[in-house]
């Protein structure tokens, strides 16, 4: 099998998509029908002569999936028969919600959460709430369920949502 | 090894590590569900951030150590964070208002640690000063609310600047560790800190009404391992589990 990862051939570009296939069901622990790739954090795979390296990138310093999301790529690449894996991290350039892919954003948004806006210092600017796409809402709190996420309320149908913040 | 490049980085951690303990103490107690929210999600960036630099403390000091061994089995004097992380959280404004301090002192920091020559150090100032600035931005708020709010909130606010004001010195000392990071481009000069930091909180607590308490004597030590009473008490809850029963992992 390790035969195959020998950079620069068609063998292993044939792999490489492969192994994107299997880390494409690698989810976000915190929003599971969004997957790594899509949410920009999944930022290299390498095959080595021996082994496989997959290179991810936190969202925040503090993520705590980040560990479980580890565990979760070994586990997923197993299974799909790839038996030496290893997970680096890699901090530069930081992760940024402008990596989150198209498909990404239609994810979040059919999970009850309003994707990020593409201007930097928006605050409020543009958000649409992700029931009734009204714009009137207001910020509760910059700080939501979990580091990523901002709290907000809707002024058209009243329910609060959680905003995927800019960063 | 460079011993001072070593300290420098274990310095950042432990101030990120010290006080992203205190900041748990609030979990479950903050005054609004919110702030509790609020709180835990900035207690996590800086224990995440410790995690950061204790590992590559670590991998300076090349002996084997991990982030883990750094954080839970050191004694205080091997510690060398700021005194003013360390000091208990007091109500909430002494809380909002050290976060604020400090909050603005990483701004700074991490702002020039991003060219530092240092490129790990470089790669985390850059992911950690994208969410220092949301950190300062709310302590900010805090600052101002508080201020400028009630009778109450403003006399609090006030103490609490007044009780915390002589442990801002130590931030800007320059010792032989700071000597060798400028003279090697790793880290920014603790004076030219000093004035942008001087100049914001100035700023803020005109804004909030409040009057920038005056320097009667100033308190320093953390740095070299010399520390309050109360880092004891501190280092004994969070490294209750590791002492309890050594080795273990999950
Ligand atoms: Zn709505």
């Amino acid at each position: 099998m390790s035969d195959s990862f020998v950079n620069d051939s068609i063998e292993a570009s044939v792999s490489k998509s492969r192994i994107l296939a299997v880390l494409e069901k690698v989810c976000d622990p915190e929003i599971p029908t969004l997957s790594i790739l899509d949410l920009g954090i999944l930022r290299d795979v390498i095959c080595h002569p021996k082994h496989l390296e997959v290179v991810i990138t936190p969202t925040y310093c503090g993520c705590p999936a980040m560990k479980t999301i580890e565990f979760d790529v070994i586990r997923a690449l197993d299974d799909a028969g790839y038996k030496e894996v290893k997970v680096t991290m890699q901090l530069a350039p930081p992760w940024t919600t402008d990596w989150i892919s198209k498909r990404g954003r239609a994810m979040l948004l059919k999970e009850g959460i309003a994707p990020p806006v593409e201007s930097k210092d928006s605050l409020g600017q543009g958000i649409e709430c992700p029931r009734c796409t009204s714009h009137d809402v207001s910020l509760i709190s910059v700080f939501g369920s979990t580091a990523c996420k901002s709290l907000y309320r809707c002024g058209s149908c009243f329910e609060p949502f959680d905003y995927f913040k800019c960063h | 090894m460079n011993k001072n490049h070593y300290r420098y980085v274990l310095r950042l951690g432990d101030n990120a590590l010290i006080l992203g303990q205190r900041m748990t103490e609030w979990c479950g107690h903050s005054p609004l569900l919110e702030e509790d929210i609020a709180m835990a999600n900035c207690a996590l960036d800086h224990v995440g951030r410790a995690r950061l630099l204790l590992s590559y403390a670590a991998e300076l000091e090349g002996e084997g150590r991990s982030e883990d061994d750094l954080a839970f089995v050191r004694s205080d004097r091997e510690f060398e964070n700021f005194l003013l992380c360390e000091l208990p959280i007091g109500d909430y404004a002494f809380t909002m208002a050290r976060q604020y301090l400090l909050d603005t002192y990483h701004y700074h920091l991490f702002t020039e640690l991003v060219s530092s020559s240092d490129e790990t150090l470089s790669a985390i100032a850059q992911k950690a000063i994208k969410e220092t600035t949301y950190h300062m931005d709310r302590s900010r708020d805090w600052v101002l609310r508080l201020g400028d709010g009630s009778e109450e909130s403003h006399e609090r606010m006030q103490v609490a600047l007044e009780g915390m004001w002589n442990y801002t010195e130590e931030l800007f000392e320059r010792d032989p560790v700071d000597v060798q990071m400028i003279a090697e481009a790793i880290g920014p000069d603790p004076e030219w800190l000093h004035s942008k930091w001087q100049a914001d909180i100035n700023a803020t607590i005109k804004k909030a009404t409040l009057s920038v308490p005056e320097k009667k004597w100033s308190l320093s030590g953390g740095r070299n391992g010399l520390h309050t009473e109360a880092m004891g008490h501190l280092l004994s809850e969070m490294q209750h589990l590791q002492r309890t029963y050594p080795g273990l992992s999950w």
